[in-house]
């Protein structure tokens, strides 16, 4: 090789590395078909939306569909790592396939921020200092649940989860906040769509309230099944089930019932109302809790760029922790194994003229961290 | 355990069993007459069930939703039938396959692009909303108590079909001999469409009428699917009886095992345990009735002895 070549060979090398520091490549793997792509698609939608109102050009997204499938998801992470070289990844929606790219990709020094999975093994043993959770635990919401029934003095619960880690999970942290007793409890087969046979148990069991993590279409089915069958035991879930993307479809049959969440559109901060009505005006149609997380998500990473970038690991890494962006949950900030601090609130579901949607009614948990943050050593 | 409890879950079991009949019966006349394995019969209960919520939503009516959902079906099966299965039949069962599963993805994602990724709304007509309450006290929510009824009718009619008319008698000699009921001068290829139509408005019946008290969202057909291909292999492949009785089967032990199997292992075990050790083997249940009933009848209960 000839002096003249190397030269230029360190010249562009140089350039590649400039242009590489200025801007950032984030790899986003999440679920766009399928029974699951409701959720995917308000996740991107927030996300994009957050990008387009920084008004930068030096963000690049690629976004890939896992079609809900770990092994695709596998395949889409290899590819964005090793073909695409990108600096960040985002976007997974559920637990199984967070669980199966999240560890490799820390592992070669990529940067995942998660707008939603949140599942236990990545908070507690599992934490990874690059690994960054923007939506909650997976156990979180449960908690304020079970925080809820305690508050309006349920004494005897029967509770329901389909039969799988986030289903376990559910019912692991409602009992771990709830007092009571449990009238029953019981693991439905995951996507399930008949619930006559559990809503006769529940009948029969005498309980004065019921607890129920059924996600998408599971919860759909429950909650028109249960309003039909005359049961009037008073319900309560998290917000997975009366999210904004399925309350018309479960329609009068959820008025009333109160579920936990995070989020609502009716959050009194500056950048929430902005959030809501931007992202109407952009969609044509109200966000849900899975959008507000892909916003908060984008608006985490836009506020590290501001003072660092992923070139340098380190400062990016501290930038990110430091979570200098306005949320749209108001007050946010990581916890030591970087899963959010934050309010989980109690939402009632109500009808505003056509619109089936969520008002707040109490916070159900103040500043609530995860219970695994203790086994987490970074 | 209490009585009223046990019959609540009977009946939940039958409710189930006939609705699943009502995939069945279409997907084992096809498989019986034509020898083709259809994975798209999934799809088609689930555009009926969309064709409903889109009228239900337009119209008000759940009964004309009901009859769009059948149309629906039927014409979706009959177009599927003329452009892609025709070409199927004298093919090998693995072609068969992948291009069936073809169809129920282009079918899925066709769908999304039609209505959206998110769930529609399709409810139960406020005439047949709430429960009833039976001899007995036991309080039973109407709607399923019209869909053991429709499931029924649906059962006794194609029996009768089957049995008593011409087209039925065509039917049944296409299923044992297909080159010699043409060469009686019976129309084969209009019969197989007619036999396809009329499956395919079955499930789209089912859809609709199952939509209405589950979600209606793409996807909802390849669970019942496995299940509807379960039944008719219990049953015995083309046999209506045979998918009948496979059916009321299968509902009553995936309802049943659901219930007693968690009791029965509470009775030796810790409550915790017992009940994910019980559900996990409700959800086998009925793979392992399907297993000992192909040990005891390698046909199926009613399938043509080979």
């Amino acid at each position: 090789m000839t002096l003249k070549s190397l030269i230029l060979a360190a010249g562009l090398s140089a350039l590649a590395l400039g242009a590489h520091a200025e801007g950032v490549k984030v790899g986003m793997i999440t679920t766009l078909s399928g029974g699951g792509a409701g959720l995917g698609i308000d996740v991107r939608d927030g996300f994009m939306l957050a990008v387009k109102q920084s008004g930068r050009d030096d963000i690049e997204v690629v976004i890939e569909d896992d079609q809900r499938k770990p092994d695709i998801a596998v395949q889409l992470a290899d590819k964005m790592i090793q073909a695409e070289k990108v600096d960040v990844m985002t976007g997974i929606i559920w637990s199984n396939l967070a669980m199966a790219v999240v560890p490799a990709a820390v592992a070669q020094g990529k940067f995942y921020l998660s707008p939603n999975a949140g599942p236990s093994a990545l908070a507690g043993k599992g934490c990874n200092p690059n690994y960054f959770n923007v939506a909650w635990q997976n156990d979180n919401l449960h908690e304020a649940a079970g925080a809820y029934a305690n508050t309006a003095g349920y004494k005897n619960s029967f509770i329901l989860a389909p039969n799988y880690p986030a289903g376990q999970d559910a019912l692991t942290g409602y009992k771990r906040t709830f007092d009571g007793e449990l009238a029953g409890e019981l693991f439905t087969k995951l996507g399930q769509t008949d619930y006559a046979a559990e809503i006769a148990q529940i009948r029969a069991s005498g309980a004065d309230s019921v607890f129920f993590f059924l996600p998408g279409g599971m919860g759909i089915s429950f909650l028109k099944q249960y309003a039909d069958s005359g049961v009037d035991i008073p319900v309560v879930g998290p917000a997975f089930s009366f999210d904004q993307g399925i309350l018309q479809a479960v329609g009068d049959a959820a008025l009333g019932v109160v579920n936990t969440s995070q989020w609502n559109k009716d959050i009194d901060n500056p950048t929430n109302k902005a959030f809501v009505e931007t992202f109407q005006a952009e969609y044509g149609r109200l966000p849900s809790l899975y959008a507000s997380q892909g916003f908060d998500t984008a608006n985490l990473l836009i506020s590290a760029l501001e003072t660092a970038s992923p070139a340098d690991a380190d400062a990016f890494r501290a930038a990110l922790k430091a979570a200098n962006f306005d949320s749209t949950r108001g007050d946010f900030a990581f916890g030591s194994n970087n899963h959010p601090i934050q309010n989980i609130y109690a939402r009632e579901v109500i009808k505003e003229g056509d619109v089936f949607t969520n008002k707040i009614i109490g916070v159900a948990l103040e500043n609530h961290a995860d219970v695994y943050a203790a086994e987490c050593n970074m | 355990m209490s009585t009223i409890l046990i019959i609540e879950q009977v009946l939940n079991g039958l409710q189930f069993g006939v609705m699943l009949f009502l995939m069945a019966a279409g997907l084992t006349l096809i498989f019986g007459v034509m020898g083709l394995i259809n994975l798209a019969h999934g799809s088609l209960y689930m555009v009926g069930a969309f064709a409903a919520a889109a009228v239900a939503g337009l119209t008000g009516s759940f009964l004309l939703a009901l009859f769009a959902a059948m149309a629906a079906a039927a014409m979706a099966g009959v177009l599927i039938e003329m452009v892609v299965i025709r070409r199927l039949y004298a093919t090998d069962h693995l072609d068969q396959v992948l291009a069936t599963f073809a169809l129920i993805l282009i079918f899925s994602e066709g769908t999304r692009w039609v209505f959206g990724s998110f769930p529609l709304f399709l409810d139960i007509p406020d005439a047949l909303s709430g429960p009833v309450t039976l001899p007995g006290g036991i309080a039973y929510p109407l709607y399923r108590l019209v869909l053991i009824g429709v499931g029924l009718a649906v059962a006794v009619g194609l029996g009768l079909l089957i049995n008593r008319t011409r087209i039925g008698i065509q039917i049944r000699a296409g299923e044992n001999d297909r080159e010699m009921i043409a060469a009686l001068g019976v129309d084969i290829s209009r019969l197989y469409t007619l036999v396809f139509a009329l499956g395919a408005a079955l499930a789209g019946l089912a859809g609709a009428l199952v939509g209405a008290i589950q979600s209606v969202q793409v996807g909802m057909g390849e669970p019942v699917l496995i299940l509807a291909f379960v039944v008719i292999v219990i049953g015995g492949i083309g046999s209506i009886k045979g998918a009948f009785v496979g059916a009321l089967l299968v509902g009553l032990t995936d309802t049943l095992g659901g219930i007693f199997l968690p009791e029965l292992f509470k009775l030796f075990m810790e409550p915790g345990a017992a009940t994910s050790a019980g559900s996990a083997l409700a959800s086998m249940a009925i793979y392992i009735l399907m297993g000992a009933v192909l040990i005891w009848r390698p046909t199926g209960l009613y399938g043509a002895r080979a």
